[in-house]
C-alpha cells in the first residue's frame, strides 16, 4: 500500500496536478496534552469549535436587548423565531422545555458548517466522531425522555397499531431495527454531506487551477456556484439535523403509533 | 483477481447509489414545480418541506460514498 501511494504521488507530481482533497480533514494537535494514555490535545478541531462558540455568543449576546433590535440582535431573533416556529409545527404545545437544547444544537452545527466554508478553515462536522457524539446524545436523550413520560408503555412504539396479527412479529423487528439505526443515519447524513461537499470543492478547485490562467475562468464561475450550493447544504443539513431531533423527541413525547 | 483491483471496482460500484439520489432529487423538485404551478398560493408554505426532502434524498446518495470510503480505507 505504501509503495503504491508513493508511486501515485510521484505520478501526480510528474503530471503537475496536485490534488490532495483529504488533507483538509487532518486533525493536528495545537497544544499537546497527554494524561496517561489519554490524548486530550487541543487540536485544530477544538479550536474551530471554540471559534464557533464564541461567534454564536457574540451574535446572540451582543449588547443590551433593545425593544427595536439592532442588526446583530435581529439575526439572533430571526434564528430564535426560526427554530421556535419549527418546534411549534412539529411538537405543538408540548416539549417547550427542550427548546434550549434544540436551539443550542442548531447553532453549534450551523456555526461549524458555516465556518467550514471559510477557505483554509477546518470543518468540525466533517468528522463522524463529532456528529455521532451529537446524534448519540439525541438518541439516548429521546429514549430516556420516552421512558420517563410513558414508562414501559414506551415499548408500544415498536408495535404498530392496526396490522394483521401474523405480520406483527416481522413488523416489530423492522421497527426495532429502524429505531436503532436512527443515530447512525442522523450522524452519517451530516458527516457525509460535509465531507463529500468539501472533497468535491477541493477536487474541482484543483481542476480550475490545473486549467491555468487562460482556461480557468469559465470553470471558476461554476466553482462560485458550487460554493453557493455548499453554503446552502451547510445550512440545510444543520436544519435537517434539528428537524429530525425534534421528530424523534415528538415520537418520545406524543407516541403517534 | 488482485484484492486491490477488487477494492477499486467495489468502490466504483458503490457510486451507483448516486443514480437513486439523482432520481429522488429530480422527483422532489419536479413534483414541487408541478404542484406549485397548479396552486401557486400554496407553494411558499411548502418550500421548507421541499428543502427538507431535498436534503434527505441527497443524503441517501452520500451513504453510497461512505460505503466506497469504507471499502477503500478500512479493509
Amino acid at each position: 500500500m505504501a509503495t503504491t501511494d508513493t508511486a501515485a504521488a510521484a505520478e501526480h507530481a510528474a503530471s503537475g496536478l496536485h490534488i490532495d482533497p483529504m488533507h483538509q480533514f487532518v486533525v493536528q494537535p495545537i497544544i499537546p496534552i497527554k494524561i496517561g494514555n489519554l490524548d486530550l490535545s487541543f487540536t485544530n478541531s477544538s479550536l474551530w469549535m471554540v471559534i464557533g462558540l464564541v461567534l454564536v455568543c457574540l451574535v446572540l449576546l451582543s449588547g443590551p436587548n433593545r425593544l427595536v433590535p439592532g442588526r446583530l440582535q435581529s439575526v439572533g431573533e430571526l434564528a430564535y423565531e426560526f427554530i421556535s416556529g419549527m418546534m411549534r409545527d412539529v411538537l405543538g404545545n408540548t416539549g417547550r422545555g427542550f427548546f434550549p437544547f434544540v436551539f443550542t444544537l442548531f447553532m453549534f452545527v450551523l456555526a461549524s458548517n458555516m465556518l467550514g466554508m471559510v477557505p483554509y478553515s477546518f470543518t468540525v462536522t466533517s468528522h463522524i466522531i463529532i456528529t455521532f457524539a451529537l446524534a448519540a446524545v439525541v438518541f439516548i436523550g429521546a429514549t430516556v425522555v420516552g421512558f420517563i413520560v410513558h414508562g414501559t408503555g414506551y415499548l408500544k412504539l415498536f408495535v404498530p397499531s392496526g396490522v394483521p396479527i401474523f405480520l406483527l412479529p416481522l413488523l416489530v423487528v423492522i421497527e426495532i431495527v429502524s429505531y436503532f439505526t436512527r443515530p447512525m443515519s442522523l450522524s452519517v447524513r451530516l458527516f457525509a454531506n460535509m465531507m463529500a461537499g468539501h472533497t468535491m470543492l477541493k477536487v474541482f478547485g484543483a481542476f480550475v487551477v490545473g486549467l491555468g490562467f487562460l482556461g480557468g475562468w469559465g470553470p471558476l464561475a461554476i466553482m462560485v456556484a458550487l460554493n453557493g450550493l455548499e453554503t446552502l447544504v451547510a445550512f440545510l443539513q444543520a436544519y435537517v439535523f434539528v428537524v429530525l431531533t425534534v421528530i424523534y423527541l415528538n415520537d418520545a413525547l406524543n407516541m403517534h403509533h | 483477481m488482485d484484492a486491490e483491483a477488487a477494492k477499486l471496482i467495489g468502490a466504483g460500484l458503490a457510486a451507483i447509489a448516486l443514480a437513486g439520489a439523482g432520481i429522488g432529487i429530480g422527483l422532489i423538485f419536479g413534483n414541487y414545480l408541478s404542484g406549485a404551478l397548479r396552486n401557486p398560493a400554496a407553494a411558499q408554505s411548502q418550500f421548507p418541506n421541499l428543502l427538507l426532502g431535498f436534503a434527505l434524498a441527497e443524503a441517501t446518495g452520500l451513504f453510497g460514498l461512505v460505503v466506497a470510503l469504507i471499502i477503500l480505507f478500512v479493509f
